[in-house]
Protein backbone atom coordinates (compact mmCIF):
# COMPACT_ATOMS: atom_id res chain seq x y z
CA UNK A 1 0.00 0.00 0.00
CA UNK A 2 0.96 3.67 -1.26
CA UNK A 3 1.64 6.36 1.93
CA UNK A 4 -1.28 8.25 -0.33
CA UNK A 5 -3.55 5.13 -0.41
CA UNK A 6 -2.96 4.64 3.56
CA UNK A 7 -3.30 8.08 4.63
CA UNK A 8 -6.55 8.29 2.30
CA UNK A 9 -7.83 5.01 4.22
CA UNK A 10 -6.89 6.73 7.54
CA UNK A 11 -8.67 9.43 6.61
CA UNK A 12 -12.03 7.73 5.48
CA UNK A 13 -11.85 5.48 7.84
CA UNK A 14 -10.85 7.67 10.95
CA UNK A 15 -13.21 10.64 10.06
CA UNK A 16 -16.05 8.81 9.37
CA UNK A 17 -15.21 6.43 12.21
CA UNK A 18 -15.37 9.12 14.61
CA UNK A 19 -18.48 10.55 13.11
CA UNK A 20 -20.37 7.50 13.01
CA UNK A 21 -19.17 6.79 16.82
CA UNK A 22 -20.02 10.29 18.05
CA UNK A 23 -23.73 9.97 16.01
CA UNK A 24 -24.21 6.51 17.51
CA UNK A 25 -23.15 8.35 21.24
CA UNK A 26 -25.30 10.58 20.71
CA UNK A 27 -28.47 8.00 20.38
CA UNK A 28 -27.40 6.87 23.03
CA UNK A 29 -27.05 9.80 25.38
CA UNK A 30 -30.78 10.37 24.54
CA UNK A 31 -32.03 7.12 24.92
CA UNK A 32 -30.13 7.08 28.36
CA UNK A 33 -31.65 10.44 29.46
CA UNK A 34 -35.62 9.17 28.55
CA UNK A 35 -34.94 6.16 30.50
CA UNK A 36 -33.40 8.40 33.27
CA UNK A 37 -35.62 11.45 33.62
CA UNK A 38 -34.64 14.10 35.38
CA UNK A 39 -37.13 14.55 38.30
CA UNK A 40 -37.52 18.30 40.51
CA UNK A 41 -35.55 16.71 43.73
CA UNK A 42 -32.41 15.00 42.39
CA UNK A 43 -31.42 16.57 38.93
CA UNK A 44 -28.90 18.88 37.96
CA UNK A 45 -29.54 22.06 36.05
CA UNK A 46 -26.47 22.14 33.61
CA UNK B 1 50.25 15.55 44.52
CA UNK B 2 50.58 18.40 42.53
CA UNK B 3 49.50 16.16 39.05
CA UNK B 4 46.74 14.98 41.43
CA UNK B 5 45.55 18.19 41.86
CA UNK B 6 45.76 19.24 38.52
CA UNK B 7 43.58 15.97 37.15
CA UNK B 8 41.01 16.64 40.11
CA UNK B 9 40.73 20.20 38.37
CA UNK B 10 40.75 19.54 35.37
CA UNK B 11 37.80 16.51 35.58
CA UNK B 12 35.86 19.76 37.52
CA UNK B 13 36.57 21.63 34.27
CA UNK B 14 35.27 19.07 32.01
CA UNK B 15 31.57 20.53 31.43
CA UNK B 16 33.42 23.83 30.94
CA UNK B 17 35.37 22.56 28.23
CA UNK B 18 32.81 19.95 26.68
CA UNK B 19 30.31 23.45 26.27
CA UNK B 20 33.14 25.28 24.24
CA UNK B 21 34.04 22.73 22.14
CA UNK B 22 30.86 20.71 21.34
CA UNK B 23 28.35 22.10 23.47
CA UNK B 24 26.21 24.12 20.63
CA UNK B 25 23.42 22.27 20.98
CA UNK B 26 23.03 22.44 24.33
CA UNK B 27 23.33 25.77 24.76
CA UNK B 28 20.44 26.19 22.31
CA UNK B 29 18.34 23.83 24.01
CA UNK B 30 19.23 25.63 27.58
CA UNK B 31 18.29 28.68 25.63
CA UNK B 32 14.81 26.83 24.63
CA UNK B 33 14.62 25.70 28.32
CA UNK B 34 14.86 29.87 29.43
CA UNK B 35 12.34 30.55 27.18
CA UNK B 36 9.89 27.65 28.39
CA UNK B 37 10.34 29.26 31.92
CA UNK B 38 10.08 32.26 31.06
CA UNK B 39 6.76 31.59 28.87
CA UNK B 40 5.49 29.65 31.77
CA UNK B 41 6.07 32.09 34.99
CA UNK B 42 6.17 34.98 33.03
CA UNK B 43 3.08 34.36 30.92
CA UNK B 44 1.19 31.88 32.52
CA UNK B 45 1.39 29.39 29.86
CA UNK B 46 0.54 25.91 30.57
CA UNK B 47 2.98 25.91 34.10
CA UNK B 48 1.67 23.01 35.29
CA UNK B 49 3.42 20.83 32.04
CA UNK B 50 5.69 23.64 31.09
CA UNK B 51 7.76 24.10 34.22
CA UNK B 52 8.50 20.24 34.62
CA UNK B 53 9.33 20.02 30.86
CA UNK B 54 11.68 22.61 30.93
CA UNK B 55 13.22 21.67 33.68
CA UNK B 56 13.84 18.35 32.41
CA UNK B 57 15.13 20.26 29.43
CA UNK B 58 17.69 22.38 31.44
CA UNK B 59 18.83 18.62 33.30
CA UNK B 60 19.76 16.90 30.23
CA UNK B 61 21.47 19.39 27.97
CA UNK B 62 23.60 20.67 31.20
CA UNK B 63 27.44 19.18 29.83
CA UNK B 64 27.83 15.62 30.86
CA UNK B 65 24.84 15.11 32.41
CA UNK B 66 23.64 11.34 32.71
CA UNK B 67 20.32 11.71 34.14
CA UNK B 68 18.98 10.30 31.11
CA UNK B 69 21.77 7.41 30.64
CA UNK B 70 21.20 3.81 31.98
CA UNK B 71 19.51 4.74 35.66
CA UNK B 72 19.92 8.49 35.77
CA UNK B 73 16.72 9.64 37.13
CA UNK B 74 15.12 11.00 34.63
CA UNK B 75 15.53 7.74 32.45
CA UNK B 76 13.85 6.09 35.55
CA UNK B 77 10.83 8.84 35.72
CA UNK B 78 11.06 7.72 31.76
CA UNK B 79 10.88 4.12 32.05
CA UNK B 80 8.32 4.11 35.35
CA UNK B 81 5.85 6.13 33.52
CA UNK B 82 6.46 7.12 29.99
CA UNK B 83 7.64 3.78 28.06
CA UNK B 84 4.67 1.95 29.77
CA UNK B 85 1.96 4.73 29.18
CA UNK B 86 1.48 5.08 32.75
CA UNK B 87 1.35 9.01 33.31
CA UNK B 88 -0.68 9.64 30.29
CA UNK B 89 -3.18 7.22 31.34
CA UNK B 90 -3.10 8.54 35.19
CA UNK B 91 -3.55 11.99 33.85
CA UNK B 92 -6.38 11.06 31.94
CA UNK B 93 -8.12 9.44 35.18
CA UNK B 94 -7.77 13.17 36.52
CA UNK B 95 -9.22 14.63 33.48
CA UNK B 96 -12.00 13.11 33.46
CA UNK B 97 -12.78 13.63 37.25
CA UNK B 98 -12.62 16.89 36.37
CA UNK B 99 -14.87 17.08 33.74
CA UNK B 100 -18.29 17.58 33.75
CA UNK B 101 -20.63 16.19 31.15
CA UNK B 102 -24.26 17.00 31.84
CA UNK B 103 -24.29 20.29 29.12
CA UNK B 104 -23.33 17.23 27.08
CA UNK B 105 -26.32 15.04 27.89
CA UNK B 106 -28.34 18.05 28.11
CA UNK B 107 -27.92 18.75 24.46
CA UNK B 108 -26.42 15.26 23.26
CA UNK B 109 -26.27 16.45 19.57
CA UNK B 110 -23.86 18.97 19.93
CA UNK B 111 -21.87 15.80 20.43
CA UNK B 112 -21.23 15.60 16.64
CA UNK B 113 -19.09 19.07 16.81
CA UNK B 114 -16.95 17.08 18.58
CA UNK B 115 -16.06 14.72 15.33
CA UNK B 116 -15.74 18.15 12.82
CA UNK B 117 -13.15 18.83 15.77
CA UNK B 118 -10.95 16.17 14.77
CA UNK B 119 -10.59 16.98 10.56
CA UNK B 120 -6.86 18.47 11.67
CA UNK B 121 -5.83 15.18 12.64
CA UNK B 122 -6.68 13.08 9.41
CA UNK B 123 -5.65 16.23 6.90
CA UNK B 124 -2.50 16.80 8.67
CA UNK B 125 -1.60 12.96 8.40
CA UNK B 126 -1.98 13.49 4.72
CA UNK B 127 -0.15 16.46 4.86
CA UNK B 128 2.72 15.18 6.84
CA UNK B 129 2.87 12.00 4.81
CA UNK B 130 3.41 13.96 1.60
CA UNK B 131 6.13 16.08 3.12
CA UNK B 132 8.46 12.28 3.65
CA UNK B 133 7.56 11.55 7.26
CA UNK B 134 6.99 8.00 7.46
CA UNK B 135 3.75 6.46 8.14
CA UNK B 136 4.17 6.77 12.19
CA UNK B 137 5.78 9.65 12.31
CA UNK B 138 2.69 11.02 10.19
CA UNK B 139 0.52 9.37 12.66
CA UNK B 140 2.03 10.68 15.79
CA UNK B 141 2.69 14.02 14.58
CA UNK B 142 -1.23 14.41 13.46
CA UNK B 143 -1.85 13.73 16.50
CA UNK B 144 -1.33 16.94 17.57
CA UNK B 145 -4.76 18.24 16.25
CA UNK B 146 -6.32 15.98 19.01
CA UNK B 147 -5.53 19.02 21.07
CA UNK B 148 -4.99 17.19 23.82
CA UNK B 149 -1.08 16.42 25.43
CA UNK B 150 -1.87 12.90 27.00
CA UNK B 151 -3.15 11.80 23.69
CA UNK B 152 -0.52 13.14 21.70
CA UNK B 153 1.79 11.52 24.37
CA UNK B 154 0.33 8.46 24.51
CA UNK B 155 -0.31 7.59 20.60
CA UNK B 156 3.53 9.25 20.03
CA UNK B 157 5.44 6.94 23.19
CA UNK B 158 3.15 3.92 21.59
CA UNK B 159 5.68 4.16 18.33
CA UNK B 160 8.58 5.16 19.94
CA UNK B 161 8.48 1.57 21.97
CA UNK B 162 7.96 -0.33 18.89
CA UNK B 163 11.01 1.51 17.68
CA UNK B 164 9.28 3.10 14.59
CA UNK B 165 9.92 6.95 15.37
CA UNK B 166 12.88 8.49 17.50
CA UNK B 167 12.47 8.76 21.28
CA UNK B 168 13.26 12.84 20.86
CA UNK B 169 10.46 12.80 18.82
CA UNK B 170 7.99 12.10 21.34
CA UNK B 171 9.53 15.63 23.67
CA UNK B 172 9.01 17.96 20.23
CA UNK B 173 5.08 16.28 19.85
CA UNK B 174 4.55 16.68 23.01
CA UNK B 175 6.01 20.26 23.47
CA UNK B 176 4.59 21.27 20.63
CA UNK B 177 0.66 19.99 21.49
CA UNK B 178 0.78 21.76 24.53
CA UNK B 179 2.20 24.93 23.24
CA UNK B 180 -0.81 24.90 20.74
CA UNK B 181 -2.96 24.09 23.12
CA UNK B 182 -1.81 27.02 25.13
CA UNK B 183 -2.38 29.26 22.08
CA UNK B 184 -5.73 28.35 21.66
CA UNK B 185 -7.07 31.80 22.60
CA UNK B 186 -4.69 33.47 20.11
CA UNK B 187 -5.46 31.06 17.11
CA UNK B 188 -9.38 30.35 17.43
CA UNK B 189 -10.45 33.81 17.62
CA UNK B 190 -9.43 35.32 13.76
CA UNK B 191 -10.65 32.20 12.43
CA UNK B 192 -14.03 32.47 14.12
CA UNK B 193 -14.47 35.48 12.92
CA UNK B 194 -12.31 34.85 9.16
CA UNK B 195 -15.69 31.64 8.23
CA UNK B 196 -18.50 33.28 10.21
CA UNK B 197 -20.62 36.31 9.35
CA UNK B 198 -21.73 38.88 11.68
CA UNK B 199 -24.78 37.72 11.15
CA UNK B 200 -23.87 34.34 12.17
CA UNK B 201 -22.12 35.49 15.34
CA UNK B 202 -24.93 37.18 16.39
CA UNK B 203 -27.41 33.92 16.47
CA UNK B 204 -29.22 34.19 19.71
CA UNK B 205 -28.96 30.49 21.27
CA UNK B 206 -31.66 29.44 23.73
CA UNK B 207 -31.06 29.20 27.59
CA UNK B 208 -30.38 25.50 28.03
CA UNK B 209 -33.67 24.05 29.48
CA UNK B 210 -32.41 20.77 30.04
CA UNK B 211 -31.92 18.78 33.28
CA UNK B 212 -29.63 15.48 34.19
CA UNK B 213 -30.67 13.06 36.15
CA UNK B 214 -27.79 11.74 38.48
CA UNK B 215 -28.86 8.28 37.16
CA UNK B 216 -28.14 9.48 33.88
CA UNK B 217 -24.79 11.09 34.42
CA UNK B 218 -23.48 7.30 36.45
CA UNK B 219 -24.83 5.26 33.28
CA UNK B 220 -22.81 7.78 30.79
CA UNK B 221 -19.45 6.76 31.40
CA UNK B 222 -19.86 3.28 31.95
CA UNK B 223 -22.29 3.09 28.12
CA UNK B 224 -19.13 5.33 26.60
CA UNK B 225 -16.34 2.84 28.31
CA UNK B 226 -18.58 -0.17 26.71
CA UNK B 227 -19.31 0.98 23.17
CA UNK B 228 -16.27 2.50 21.85
CA UNK B 229 -14.09 -0.27 23.78
CA UNK B 230 -16.18 -2.59 21.25
CA UNK B 231 -15.41 -0.22 17.87
CA UNK B 232 -11.97 0.60 19.01
CA UNK B 233 -10.29 -1.81 21.36
CA UNK B 234 -6.78 -0.31 20.85
CA UNK B 235 -8.15 3.03 22.41
CA UNK B 236 -9.90 1.31 25.64
CA UNK B 237 -7.05 2.73 27.90
CA UNK B 238 -7.57 6.11 27.02
CA UNK B 239 -11.53 6.01 26.61
CA UNK B 240 -11.11 3.93 29.96
CA UNK B 241 -9.81 6.15 32.13
CA UNK B 242 -11.31 9.30 31.40
CA UNK B 243 -14.69 7.69 31.90
CA UNK B 244 -13.32 5.56 35.32
CA UNK B 245 -12.22 9.36 36.40
CA UNK B 246 -15.50 10.85 35.56
CA UNK B 247 -17.52 7.53 36.89
CA UNK B 248 -15.61 7.88 40.28
CA UNK B 249 -16.78 12.03 40.60
CA UNK B 250 -20.53 11.14 39.76
CA UNK B 251 -21.30 8.45 41.40
CA UNK B 252 -20.95 10.58 44.58
CA UNK B 253 -19.78 7.59 46.69
CA UNK B 254 -15.94 7.87 46.49
CA UNK B 255 -14.89 11.52 47.19
CA UNK B 256 -11.59 10.31 48.61
CA UNK B 257 -11.02 8.85 45.36
CA UNK B 258 -12.38 11.91 43.25
CA UNK B 259 -10.24 14.27 44.93
CA UNK B 260 -7.40 12.28 44.97
CA UNK B 261 -7.85 11.63 40.74
CA UNK B 262 -8.24 15.40 40.49
CA UNK B 263 -5.43 16.52 42.96
CA UNK B 264 -2.80 14.01 43.67
CA UNK B 265 -2.77 11.75 40.85
CA UNK B 266 -2.84 14.23 38.58
CA UNK B 267 -0.35 16.42 39.48
CA UNK B 268 2.17 13.36 40.34
CA UNK B 269 1.63 12.13 37.21
CA UNK B 270 1.95 15.67 35.63
CA UNK B 271 5.09 16.77 37.65
CA UNK B 272 6.84 13.21 36.01
CA UNK B 273 5.98 13.09 33.12
CA UNK B 274 7.07 16.47 32.59
CA UNK B 275 10.58 16.10 33.86
CA UNK B 276 11.08 12.68 31.79
CA UNK B 277 9.32 14.31 28.20
CA UNK B 278 11.96 17.20 29.33
CA UNK B 279 14.72 14.56 29.69
CA UNK B 280 13.76 13.72 26.09
CA UNK B 281 14.96 16.90 24.75
CA UNK B 282 18.39 16.42 24.11
CA UNK B 283 19.77 19.23 21.72
CA UNK B 284 21.80 16.54 19.23
CA UNK B 285 18.33 14.92 19.09
CA UNK B 286 16.24 17.79 19.58
CA UNK B 287 17.45 20.07 16.97
CA UNK B 288 16.30 18.95 13.71
CA UNK B 289 14.52 20.02 10.22
CA UNK B 290 11.67 17.51 11.55
CA UNK B 291 11.16 19.36 15.26
CA UNK B 292 10.65 22.54 13.15
CA UNK B 293 7.99 20.22 10.36
CA UNK B 294 6.56 19.03 13.90
CA UNK B 295 5.93 22.32 14.93
CA UNK B 296 4.65 23.50 11.44
CA UNK B 297 2.14 20.60 11.47
CA UNK B 298 1.10 20.69 14.73
CA UNK B 299 -0.43 24.76 13.87
CA UNK B 300 -1.89 23.39 10.73
CA UNK B 301 -3.39 20.66 12.93
CA UNK B 302 -5.31 23.07 15.53
CA UNK B 303 -6.23 25.50 12.93
CA UNK B 304 -8.10 22.75 10.33
CA UNK B 305 -9.78 21.33 14.10
CA UNK B 306 -11.54 24.86 14.19
CA UNK B 307 -11.77 25.24 10.37
CA UNK B 308 -13.68 22.01 10.65
CA UNK B 309 -15.88 22.53 13.75
CA UNK B 310 -16.61 25.71 11.92
CA UNK B 311 -18.12 24.38 8.76
CA UNK B 312 -19.93 22.11 10.24
CA UNK B 313 -21.60 25.52 12.35
CA UNK B 314 -22.23 26.74 9.34
CA UNK B 315 -24.29 23.74 7.31
CA UNK B 316 -26.04 23.36 10.85
CA UNK B 317 -26.95 27.34 10.60
CA UNK B 318 -28.13 26.62 7.02
CA UNK B 319 -30.24 23.34 7.55
CA UNK B 320 -31.84 24.29 10.88
CA UNK B 321 -33.22 27.59 9.29
CA UNK B 322 -30.31 30.13 11.59
CA UNK B 323 -31.19 28.40 14.86
CA UNK B 324 -27.48 27.07 15.75
CA UNK B 325 -24.67 29.92 15.90
CA UNK B 326 -21.80 28.26 14.19
CA UNK B 327 -19.17 29.76 16.78
CA UNK B 328 -20.31 26.62 18.56
CA UNK B 329 -18.32 24.86 16.30
CA UNK B 330 -15.32 26.07 17.19
CA UNK B 331 -15.72 24.64 20.60
CA UNK B 332 -15.66 21.38 19.37
CA UNK B 333 -11.53 20.41 20.15
CA UNK B 334 -10.00 19.01 23.02
CA UNK B 335 -9.19 22.44 24.90
CA UNK B 336 -11.13 21.96 28.02
CA UNK B 337 -12.73 24.47 29.17
CA UNK B 338 -10.64 27.10 27.17
CA UNK B 339 -12.27 26.69 23.50
CA UNK B 340 -16.22 26.91 25.04
CA UNK B 341 -14.93 29.98 26.91
CA UNK B 342 -13.61 31.45 23.84
CA UNK B 343 -17.10 30.55 22.03
CA UNK B 344 -18.80 32.43 24.87
CA UNK B 345 -16.61 35.46 24.83
CA UNK B 346 -16.91 35.86 20.92
CA UNK B 347 -20.63 35.39 21.35
CA UNK B 348 -20.59 38.40 23.88
CA UNK B 349 -18.34 40.52 21.20
CA UNK B 350 -21.08 40.53 18.92
CA UNK B 351 -24.28 40.30 21.16
CA UNK B 352 -24.16 41.10 24.34
CA UNK B 353 -27.53 39.05 25.47
CA UNK B 354 -26.17 36.27 23.73
CA UNK B 355 -24.40 33.61 26.02
CA UNK B 356 -23.26 30.22 24.61
CA UNK B 357 -21.53 29.04 27.26
CA UNK B 358 -23.53 25.89 28.43
CA UNK B 359 -23.77 24.87 24.49
CA UNK B 360 -19.96 25.61 23.86
CA UNK B 361 -19.67 23.42 27.04
CA UNK B 362 -21.00 20.67 25.89
CA UNK B 363 -19.41 20.66 21.86
CA UNK B 364 -15.80 20.84 23.96
CA UNK B 365 -16.90 18.25 25.84
CA UNK B 366 -17.83 16.30 22.93
CA UNK B 367 -14.39 17.42 21.76
CA UNK B 368 -12.94 15.79 25.07
CA UNK B 369 -14.45 12.52 23.77
CA UNK B 370 -13.92 13.16 20.02
CA UNK B 371 -10.44 13.69 20.30
CA UNK B 372 -9.77 10.65 22.39
CA UNK B 373 -12.45 8.04 19.98
CA UNK B 374 -10.48 9.77 16.81
CA UNK B 375 -6.97 8.51 18.69
CA UNK B 376 -8.29 5.33 19.31
CA UNK B 377 -10.19 4.71 15.98
CA UNK B 378 -6.70 6.02 14.36
CA UNK B 379 -4.67 2.79 16.92
CA UNK B 380 -7.13 0.72 15.40
CA UNK B 381 -7.11 0.49 12.05
CA UNK B 382 -3.16 1.06 12.65
CA UNK B 383 -3.40 -2.64 13.83
CA UNK B 384 -6.03 -3.59 11.42
CA UNK B 385 -3.71 -2.52 8.60
CA UNK B 386 -0.32 -4.30 10.57
CA UNK B 387 1.08 -1.15 11.34
CA UNK B 388 1.25 -1.86 14.73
Amino acid sequence: MDNLTFGLTMLIVGMGGTLLTLYVLTLVITAITRLFPADKAGARRD
Amino acid sequence: MLEAILAGLSALSEGVRFLSTQGGPNLVMLGIAGVMFYLAVAKGVEPLLLLPIAFGCMLVNLPLSEVMSHEGVLRTFYDMGIGNELFPLLIFVGIGSMTDFSPLLANPRLLLFGAAGQLGIFLTLLLALALGFSRESAVAVAAIGACDGPTVIYVSNLFAGLGKIPEAMVGSLAVAAYSYMALVPIIQPPIMRLLTTKKERQTPMPPVAGRVSPTALMVFPIVVTVITGIIAPKGLPLMGMIMLGNFIKVTGVAGRLAKASENEIANIATLFLGLAIGGTMLGTDFLRKETMLVFALGLVAIVIDTVGGLLLGKLWYLLSGGRINPLIGAAGISAYPMAARLVQNEGQRWDKQNFLLMHAMAANTGGQIGSVMAAAIMLSVLKGLGVI
